[in-house]
Order: structure tokens, then C-alpha cells, then sequence
């Protein structure tokens, strides 16, 4: 009863905080749109290839483009009330509906790198302040300082080198296997085996941030009084490690794993065209590419939005975590 | 942290409290030897000093362009004792183009740093100094910046100019300055009630003066530790840019050289691996200097 209280206080709260958020991300996208080199007209002139200046006006006038600035800005929060994105001259299609045809893709990747990261980054960092200060924490903080130090599309080079030029284990291009007729058992697992490299990829850098978190609060916990209550009580030392260190370490870690969030869709855009991998970030690059922008800034701006959701998810994930969370709201 | 300036029109005994600010001066022995006793810190300087000594003789130790054709192309490192590290399928010298990628890497590196330290650094220090409405509007600003992917930001603003380092090192600065705003903002609100500050508004000192001459120097330490982070995170970014193919043509850089590689994976993976090894080991040792720094001057902190 109490958590389902504490949670709705806590979701009405962060509602009413990110609303500005959202309308500041959009004004922002509107003036990152306005400084871009040409206009829509511009573009669809140079699709047709031929433009007479009479009819680069009335493209303009049908766009609203000859408008003052704020009206032009009034029109776009209208039309994105009605989840209307723009539309896409070189594509011919309105913009949204190309990115939702991406977002799976991306969405599929991120959360496979992020639980990588987290599950692999919660062990490695525990194991660390397990053994602070002797050879397994020291070999560790080596290996994850090596990960926060590599460019992660460069681990998913070497692992491409590795594992599908020299050993052939698995595939490096694609998210699946192109006319392979596949169900059941195969088609899941030439799915999986296509997601492994650029999840790692991806993972990488994020592994070594949580390890490196996870350490820090794991440590920084032990000094707290329920910890030596615990031990007073006569838990297993293993037991007080999971039940009470981890689930307090556990707050900072997924705090900050909200916050990369932005910086996990930035990096799959590396990723992505790395793999060939048809998603939200490859989207991004292919329309820097086409020089088609409004595809650019409704990634730019959806990517905005996921972040948003996720923070929102992570403070109910707190509420959850943290009764004390919530209460005072 | 140079000596202060006092006020040559305040009395002498309030000035002193006043400058309290300056608390490096006296220590300033001890934190030299804390430094120099610092493994992390040491071995970070020495690879970060390796890196810079490569970027300003580059020209010296590799006389000529980097971007012309001087042997056979895709010849393996040992191959041809003329190119130690071999030659790229155009046949350009590899290693040469490494020394040079390491100014590339440098200079937007630094420059990006620098551009982030000096918004978040205003910004910060007016949103935590002045607090009320000013703070709230600054705030939502930081978490908007926050919010936006960095690299899609980044791509964005270089996508509406052209891909020169200036418009990669400006687009990055533009990008990555919130975390200095967070640090600078939260160091400013607890510094702004301590006595230092309370005797120099009793002492009648501008604002400007208070904000730039007794807290910021206060508030320094932890932002030098973001510093080096900042510059090792724009040396990442700038290396994927590179590698999608968003950079200045005329430019040497490793993320360039990664990108030309991709290529040749299959047969000359080399290529590939050279440069990522070259960018791990200048940002492992950005990273050190940071966690280095960070012992010596935050040595409770927890991260």
C-alpha cells in the first residue's frame, strides 16, 4: 500500500519537473533546424532539380517558411502535438514514421548493452571491493581502466578481428542473416549471434563506469551503521554483502547509468554503422549524409524524449530501492 | 595558484581574513611532494608528456607530409626497415601519420576542455553564487544539455557547418560543458556562506571581484580533476566523429586513420589496431592524471 503511494508521488513529481525539460528540448531542436545551412525548400528544389523563383516562394508559403521566426516556432510545437515530425523529401516519407521503423533496432541494442554493462560492471565492481587493495582488485582496476580508456567502436573492431576474421564464430554486419528461411530455435539464435559484437561494443566503456561506481559506493557503504548492525546480528558476511551493501551501492549506479543513457544512444551511433545495424543512430548518419536534417533533429529530438522516459523509470526504480525516497514529496 | 592580489585599499588584518581564499600558498611544498609521490599521477604524466613531446616535433621526427604516398602500399610493421610501423593501402607512412594524429588529438582535445570549462564554468559559478531564480533557470538549462545525446549533439552542430577542427573542438565544448556547470554550481553554493566570502562583502568588494578572486580559486580542484577527465572524453568523441567520416580532410587524425583501416580489417588489421592503441594510451593517461588528481586534492571524495 505504503509503495504504491510512495511510487505515484514520486512519478507525479518527476512528471512535473520534466515538463519544462521537453518544452526546452524542443525549443532548442527549432533553433538547431533554423541554423541549418537551407531550408526544406531548398531541398525539395534540389530533388526536383530544376526551381524557378517563383516556385521556391510558393514551397515556402505552403511550409510556413516565409513566416516571422515565432510563428514558424508556434507551428512546429503544433504540429509535434500531433506527433507529426515533418516529412522527409529525400525519403519521401514523413519523418517519424522512419525513425519508429529504427527504434526497435536501437531500442534492442541499448537495453542488451546496458544490462551487459550493468550485470557485468555490478560483478566486476563488487569482486574490486571485495578484495580492496589486494591482486584481484588491482588486476581488475587495470583491465577497467584499459576498457574506459578504449574507444568502444574500436573494441567491436578488434572483436570483429577476433572473432569473425580469425575465428569465424560470429557474424559482424546486419542483425540477421539475409534469406536464410529460419524459425523457431534458429531464428532467435542467428539473431542473437548477430547482437553479441556491437552489444559489446557498446558495453565496453559502460562496464568499466560501473565497475569503478559500483567499487566506490560498495566501499563507502561498508563505513554505515546498518552495516555493522548486520554483522552484529551474525549474517553471513555473503548475504550482508548482497542484502544490505548492494542494494544501497546499487542507488549512485543506476542514478548514473540514467544519466549515460544520452551518452549510450550517442555512442550507438558509432556502433551502428559499424554493423550495419539498422537503427535510430545509423538513421542520424545516413541523414547527415543525405544532408536531410528535419530526419537529424527528430532523432536528435526522440533521443531526447527516451532519455526522459528512462529517468523517469530509474526515480520510480529509486522509490522502489530507497524507502525513504518519496516520502517527503 | 599564484599568490593573491590584496586590495591595495583594504586594511590589512580584514584583507588577510579575506583571502583566507588562498589557501593553496602555505601548502603549496606539501602538494608538490604529494604529487610527485603519486604513482597514478606520475605515470599518467609521463605517457601524457610522451604524447604532447610527439605532437609539438612532429615535424621534426617526421619530416615531410604526412598525406603523401612514400612507399608500396599495405606493407606489414618489420616489413621495410624504412616504414617500422608499415604503410596503409595508399602506401603512406604509418607511423608518421600517427605522430601527427597525436596533434590532431591534442589540440581538439584540449581546445573542446577548454571551451566546456569556460560556459559551465560562468555558468556555473552564476547559477550556485546567485541562487533564486537565476539558479533555477540556469539549472533547467544544465539538465536540458544533459539530456541531449552528447555525440548527437555533436554531430548535429557539425553537420550544419563544415567538419573543420575549429567547428569539431567548438561543437564538443558546446556539448560536454554541463558536468562543469554541476561541479562549479555546487562548489559556489557552499562556498558563498563561508567567512572568506562574508569578509570580503563586509569589506565592500564588487561581486565580480568575490565570484572571480575568492571563490573560484576555491572552487578550482575538483573542476582541474573534470578537466583532464573532459579532455580524454572530447579525444573519444573526436575519434568516432573521425571514424564516421565527419572530419577535416586535410587533417591527420587517429579516429581518420581507424575509419581508413576499416577497409583492409580482413587482411591488414594493423591499420586498424595501430591508432586504437594510440588513442587508448592517451586517454589511459588523461584518466590516470585525473584519478591521480583526484587523490591528491579531493582525498575524501568517494569517487
Amino acid at each position: 500500500m505504503r509503495m504504491g503511494r510512495r511510487i505515484a508521488t514520486t512519478l507525479r513529481r518527476t512528471v512535473i519537473h520534466a515538463g519544462p525539460t521537453v518544452l526546452g528540448i524542443i525549443v532548442l531542436d527549432f533553433l538547431l533546424l533554423q541554423l541549418m545551412p537551407g531550408d526544406a525548400a531548398d531541398v525539395i528544389a534540389t530533388e526536383a532539380g530544376v526551381a524557378t523563383a517563383e516556385t521556391m516562394a510558393a514551397i515556402r508559403e505552403r511550409f510556413g517558411l516565409d513566416q516571422p521566426v515565432l510563428t514558424q516556432l508556434m507551428n512546429f510545437l503544433g504540429h509535434l502535438a500531433q506527433f507529426d515530425l515533418g516529412y522527409s523529401p529525400r525519403y519521401n516519407m514523413p519523418v517519424l514514421d522512419m525513425i519508429m521503423m529504427r527504434l526497435p533496432g536501437t531500442l534492442l541494442l541499448m537495453v542488451t548493452a546496458l544490462s551487459l554493462a550493468l550485470a557485468m560492471g555490478v560483478i566486476v565492481g563488487s569482486v574490486m571491493a571485495a578484495w580492496a587493495g589486494r591482486w584481484p582488485d588491482r588486476v581488475l582496476s587495470v583491465v577497467v581502466l584499459l576498457l574506459y580508456s578504449m574507444p568502444g567502436f574500436w573494441v567491436g573492431l578488434m572483436a570483429v578481428v577476433l572473432f569473425s576474421v580469425k575465428l569465424g564464430w560470429l557474424p559482424s554486419d546486419g542483425n540477421m542473416t539475409i534469406g536464410a528461411e529460419l524459425t523457431g530455435f534458429g531464428l532467435v539464435a542467428d539473431r542473437l549471434s548477430h547482437l553479441v559484437l556491437p552489444a559489446l561494443a557498446l558495453a565496453s566503456f559502460f562496464v568499466a563506469v560501473y565497475a569503478r561506481l559500483t567499487r566506490a559506493s560498495m566501499l563507502e557503504v561498508q563505513r554505515q551503521d546498518f552495516m555493522r548492525t548486520a554483522h552484529g546480528k551474525g549474517l553471513h558476511p555473503f548475504f550482508i554483502q548482497l542484502r544490505h551493501a548492494l542494494r544501497n551501492a546499487l542507488i549512485p549506479v543506476t542514478t548514473v547509468a540514467g544519466m549515460h543513457l544520452g551518452n549510450l544512444l550517442g555512442g550507438a551511433v558509432v556502433v551502428e554503422t559499424l554493423f550495419g545495424w539498422p537503427g535510430m543512430g545509423r538513421l542520424a548518419l545516413e541523414a547527415v549524409l543525405a544532408r536531410d536534417f528535419s530526419v537529424l533533429l527528430g532523432v536528435l529530438l526522440l533521443s531526447s524524449f527516451l532519455v526522459i522516459l528512462a529517468n523517469v523509470t530509474i526515480d520510480l526504480l529509486h522509490a522502489w530501492l530507497d524507502p525513504r525516497i518519496g516520502e517527503a514529496g | 595558484m599564484s599568490a593573491p592580489d590584496l586590495s591595495n585599499a583594504a586594511p590589512p588584518a580584514v584583507a588577510a581574513l579575506a583571502d583566507v581564499g588562498n589557501r593553496a600558498a602555505p601548502r603549496k611544498g606539501r602538494r608538490l611532494r604529494a604529487f610527485v609521490r603519486n604513482p597514478t599521477f606520475v605515470a599518467g604524466v609521463a605517457i601524457l608528456g610522451f604524447f604532447v613531446l610527439l605532437a609539438l616535433f612532429a615535424g621534426v621526427l617526421c619530416p615531410g607530409d604526412p598525406q603523401d604516398i612514400v612507399g608500396a602500399p599495405v606493407l606489414w610493421p618489420g616489413e621495410d626497415a624504412e616504414f617500422p610501423l608499415g604503410t596503409d593501402s595508399l602506401g603512406r607512412d604509418v607511423l608518421g601519420r600517427l605522430v601527427y594524429g597525436a596533434r590532431a588529438s591534442l589540440l581538439v582535445g584540449i581546445s573542446a576542455a577548454a571551451i566546456g570549462l569556460a560556459i559551465g564554468m560562468v555558468v556555473g559559478s552564476l547559477a550556485g553564487f546567485f541562487g533564486g531564480w537565476i539558479d533555477g533557470l540556469l539549472t533547467r538549462l544544465i539538465e536540458l544539455f544533459q539530456t541531449t545525446p552528447t555525440f548527437l549533439l555533436v554531430v548535429v552542430i557539425v553537420a550544419i557547418r563544415e567538419p573543420s577542427l575549429q567547428t569539431i573542438a567548438l561543437a564538443i565544448g558546446l556539448a560536454s560543458w554541463p558536468t562543469v556547470a554541476r561541479l562549479v554550481r555546487a562548489q559556489f553554493r557552499s562556498l558563498r556562506e563561508s567567512d572568506f566570502v562574508m569578509a570580503a562583502r563586509s569589506l565592500g568588494y564588487s561581486r565580480t571581484r568575490i565570484i572571480v578572486q575568492e571563490i573560484l580559486p576555491n572552487a578550482l580542484p575538483p573542476v582541474i580533476v573534470a578537466a583532464s577527465v573532459m579532455i580524454a572524453n572530447a579525444i573519444l568523441t573526436e575519434a568516432g566523429l573521425s571514424f564516421l567520416n565527419m572530419r577535416d580532410p586535410n587533417v591527420v587524425s587517429w579516429g581518420g586513420m581507424i575509419g581508413d583501416g576499416r577497409d583492409q580489417l580482413r587482411t591488414a588489421w594493423f591499420l586498424t589496431a595501430l591508432p586504437g592503441v594510440a588513442i587508448a594510451f592517451a586517454v589511459l593517461s588523461l584518466n590516470l592524471v585525473g584519478d591521480g588528481l583526484n587523490e591528491i586534492l579531493n582525498p575524501r571524495s568517494d569517487q
